[in-house]
């Protein structure tokens, strides 16, 4: 083997490596931002936020103790939450109870958004200043929670919410019939 | 005149932009505290940045909620350990030796090695050529004298 196509093949072994890793990034396979988390099987952190339309109101974590809900973090800036927005209707429409934590938004983007696209939250805790979602160690939006009847968290998305998620990971949490089929 | 105006207006300029967080703590251990767990924490956004370097909107309400832990009284390990339980090993600049983290901890060394390795492999074969081509000395002087005869 001559030497001089030592640097060719190490080049054409890169690519190759390079190549596989992009593939699966564009299908989602692989998130190298992807944080490994902390949540799984650990009790849903308690927050205490007002209510987007109605501040007047508390929306507390432990309020939902006894249903599998879902809690969604999102904000109108976000552009896979807008993408995902469609699919969270649908789920609503399905009968899946979910809080939507407006993260890091403004009182009026955030209800314009609502009014304007629907709304597929049960309450909309308003968190301009990352309380809830320091909490939840959230680092990015949308990511989304699975919690259960005893207030354990079971799943968590970090990404937009869509028909091959929601079948993989959340659904068979509501397979008893509780909620989606 | 021109250039001091110019030095001056460079001076002030970079003062415009550097935004600062005016904070006030009970005591100077507790200043000290934050700023060493601010250069600490690692920024979940942009990740190859620490919270005191990085201005993400995470990164604020990060140093926002230590400014907070460290006013409360927390220790520096109780506020690394709040955010370790919330955002994994990850946050820190200087995870743990585990079995998860130990290539980030070895990683360097390995590398460090095999480039060591090679570059002895290197230098030695070289060697080696070096003394293959060597020549004895009378053909060296035969030559040197060759090369003077045509000089003249």
């Amino acid at each position: 083997m001559k030497k001089t196509l030592l640097p060719l093949i190490f080049f054409v072994g890169m690519a190759a490596l390079f190549y596989f890793v992009l593939g699966k990034m564009n299908k989602g396979e692989y998130n190298p931002r992807d944080i490994p988390t902390e949540f799984i099987g650990r009790a849903a952190p308690e927050f205490a936020l007002p209510d987007l339309f109605d501040p007047s109101e508390t929306v507390r974590p432990s309020d939902m103790m006894g249903k599998v809900w879902l809690l969604n973090v999102w904000g109108t800036w976000c552009p896979e939450c807008w993408r995902e927005h469609d699919y969270l209707l649908k789920l609503k429409r399905d009968g899946v109870p979910i809080i939507g934590v407006d993260w890091r938004d403004t009182e009026e983007d955030a209800k314009d958004f609502l009014r304007r696209k629907g709304n597929p939250f049960i309450k909309v805790p308003f968190d301009p200043k990352s309380v809830a979602a320091i909490e939840w160690g959230v680092y990015g939006a949308p990511e989304t929670f699975l919690i259960d009847a005893q207030g354990i968290i079971r799943v968590k998305h970090a990404g937009g919410m869509d028909p091959k998620v929601w079948n993989e990971k959340f659904e068979p949490w509501f397979s008893d019939g509780s909620a989606v089929k | 005149m021109r250039v001091l105006v110019l030095i001056i207006s460079m001076v002030l300029s970079a003062s415009v932009f550097a935004k600062v967080e005016a904070l006030t703590f009970d005591t100077p251990q507790q200043e000290e505290t934050y700023k060493r767990l601010i250069g600490e924490l690692r920024c979940l956004v942009c990740q190859n940045q620490n919270i005191a370097d990085s201005n993400a909107e995470l990164a604020q309400d990060l140093r926002a909620r230590t400014y907070d832990l460290v006013k409360q009284g927390m220790s520096e390990q109780e506020i690394i350990d709040h955010m370790v339980q919330r955002y994994g090993d990850f946050v820190m600049y200087r995870p743990p030796l585990k079995s998860t983290t130990i290539f980030l901890w070895i990683g360097p060394f390995i590398l460090m090695f095999v480039a060591v390795v090679l570059v002895l492999l290197y230098v030695k074969r070289r060697r080696n050529e070096e003394q293959e081509t060597n020549v004895d000395d009378a053909k060296l002087d035969a030559a040197r004298k060759l090369l003077e005869s045509e000089k003249e």
